[in-house]
């Protein structure tokens, strides 16, 4: 069969989609285990331990809880927009895995602008959460989702201006380029950790944020602010709203490992590269996101707000420009093209 | 070129579509939800034509910030569009002078004239297939275009100042919360233990 047009092309595409989205949702369902299981760890509970070996397969219990459970629309919603609202998120946090680069050469799409894309689908992903709240015509999730939709928007911006400090450093919008213009002789020390060095744990916590992972998990709040814009959803739409979350989450650890931590390249100069090294930096971040979830206290919506535009920003922007002169100036290791 | 032509009738028929039900549309927040499908539209008509730098800033500025903000306002406000649709046949004439001087325009753009600074009327401004088109668009927009490119940007910083000045205000009546003196807080200076005598209070 001939794959390089025609059928034979659009069944080869349709083949690398459907891979790569088996595998992402795949791992998600262990990912999401063991986001429980470090959890439970740091409160010196069990965890999950009871569905398979070790309760591994406890994701999949929950896939079928959720899905068997009836789908309750409320009656004043509006309909369409109440149902859309889920697919949105779901979708747009598995579009975005057609440009992360696995490995040198695998990647389903190898546009020119790939960092530029994933912003924009993480753009996109407030309207998820709007829809979601105004849909559900009632006053909390409504409330809920306002909130959550200006702390994506708030924190997008900080992120934002830190890829910009990347992109002048590396002189490309492709991903793969960027990944290989951290390849140097001095293996870890040649990734943009160590050059960017501040922008690294701004970017973490930014991600924390837009991600709304704890600390900063006010849209599902669900003590004090009761859970956000997802409060009249149920079974299959809420799941789609949760793994669409996680997979978010997910693809932002993927991001700050090619963005900073050199994505497949391997980190002792003499071992080979491959795609065994962009899971382990991936496995290694979302670790730090679920200690995070199980170490620190939330914060308060004004803190969150103040954080966001008092401190990250001008931080970041400072950081921009600090970049753009020693580029200029050609200092070695911000400049990479 | 099969695919390319059905790409193409494909995003000018969503972008038509949708475009027809922002007007259409009763609730305002659907006609919202139509406004970010037309951006979608246009920015797949962006793509075909090789232009995927601002089709991408199409969606970052437009979809992800400038309708998040309509939206907010349209959801927040409780606007009357009964009101609205009845005052139409008023502004009708508007509408339309504005629709010719639209039509004229483009008619201009696709016909002869030609600007002084413009892909056609300079030679060294022809889009080259070679180079990549973020970095085409930086090498002309840093220098032959630095001054609109400046004169933009202080439109928009003038723009963001009048709305802080617009909305900004400060309240005496009203206590603030302030961040740092929560954070330097510690129970030396701030608990004061008293041994308080049965019957007598403070």
């Amino acid at each position: 069969m001939d794959f390089s047009h025609g059928f034979g092309l659009i069944l080869l595409i349709t083949g690398q989609c459907l891979l790569i989205t088996i595998a992402v949702l795949l791992s998600l369902a262990f990912l999401m285990f063991a986001d429980r299981k470090i959890w439970a760890a740091v409160q010196m509970r069990k965890g999950p331990n009871v569905v398979g070996v070790f309760g591994l397969l406890q994701s999949f219990a929950d896939f079928l809880k959720y899905i068997f459970k009836e789908i309750i629309i409320p009656a004043g919603s509006d309909k369409v927009v109440f149902l859309l609202a889920p697919l949105i998120t779901f979708v747009l946090s598995l579009i975005a895995w057609s440009v992360i680069p696995f490995n040198n050469g695998w990647v389903l799409t190898d546009i020119n602008v790939g960092i530029l894309f994933i912003f924009a689908v993480a753009g996109l992903e407030v309207y998820g959460v709007i829809m979601g709240g105004w849909a559900s015509n009632s006053k909390y999730p409504f409330l809920g989702s306002l909130r959550s939709a200006a702390q994506m928007i708030s924190y997008e911006v900080s992120i934002g201006f830190i890829i910009i400090g990347i992109l002048i450093s590396t002189g490309s919008l492709n991903l793969s380029k960027i990944v290989l213009a951290q390849d140097g002789s001095y293996g870890i020390f040649s990734w943009y950790w160590l050059p960017h060095f501040p922008m690294v744990i701004l970017f973490f916590i930014s991600a924390l944020a837009e991600t709304n992972r704890p600390p900063f998990d006010l849209p599902e709040a669900e003590a004090e602010l009761v859970a956000g814009f997802q409060v009249e959803y149920s079974s299959t739409p809420f799941l789609l709203f949760m793994i669409g979350e996680l997979m978010t989450v997910v693809l932002m650890c993927a991001l700050i490992s090619i963005l900073f931590f050199g994505g497949w390249l391997s980190p002792i100069p003499l071992l080979p590269d491959g795609i065994f090294w962009l899971v382990a930096k991936i496995l290694l971040l979302f670790f730090m996101f679920s200690m995070v979830k199980a170490i620190v206290p939330r914060f308060r919506y004004d803190q969150l707000m103040r954080l966001g535009w008092k401190v990250f920003l001008p931080m970041s922007l400072t950081w921009v420009v600090i970049v753009a002169t020693l580029a200029q100036f050609g200092i070695s290791g911000y400049v990479r093209w | 070129m099969q695919p390319l032509i059905l790409a193409y009738y494909f995003f000018a028929g969503i972008t038509l579509f949708s475009a027809l039900f922002v007007v259409l549309s009763r609730n305002p927040v659907h006609s919202v939800l139509w406004l970010i499908l037309t951006f979608f539209g246009a920015s797949g008509l962006f793509i075909l034509l090789g232009a995927e730098f601002l089709a991408l800033i199409l969606m970052i500025v437009y979809v992800g910030a400038v309708a998040v903000l309509f939206m907010f306002v349209v959801m927040m406000l409780n606007i009357d569009f009964k009101e609205i649709k009845s005052r139409l046949t008023k502004y009708l004439p508007l509408g339309v002078l504005i629709g010719l001087v639209l039509f004229v325009e483009l008619g201009l753009v696709f016909g002869d004239f030609v600007p002084a600074l413009s892909p056609k009327g300079d030679k060294n401004l022809l889009i080259n297939e070679e180079i990549e088109n973020t970095r085409q668009l930086g090498l002309v927009l840093y220098t032959d275009f630095i001054i609109y490119f400046q004169l933009a940007g202080i439109v928009l910083l003038i723009a963001m100042l009048g709305a802080i000045v617009l909305t900004h205000q400060r309240r005496k009546d009203v206590k603030k919360q302030d961040i740092l003196t929560q954070i330097y807080r510690d129970p030396d200076n701030s608990i004061e233990l008293k041994d308080i005598k049965p019957g007598q209070g403070l």
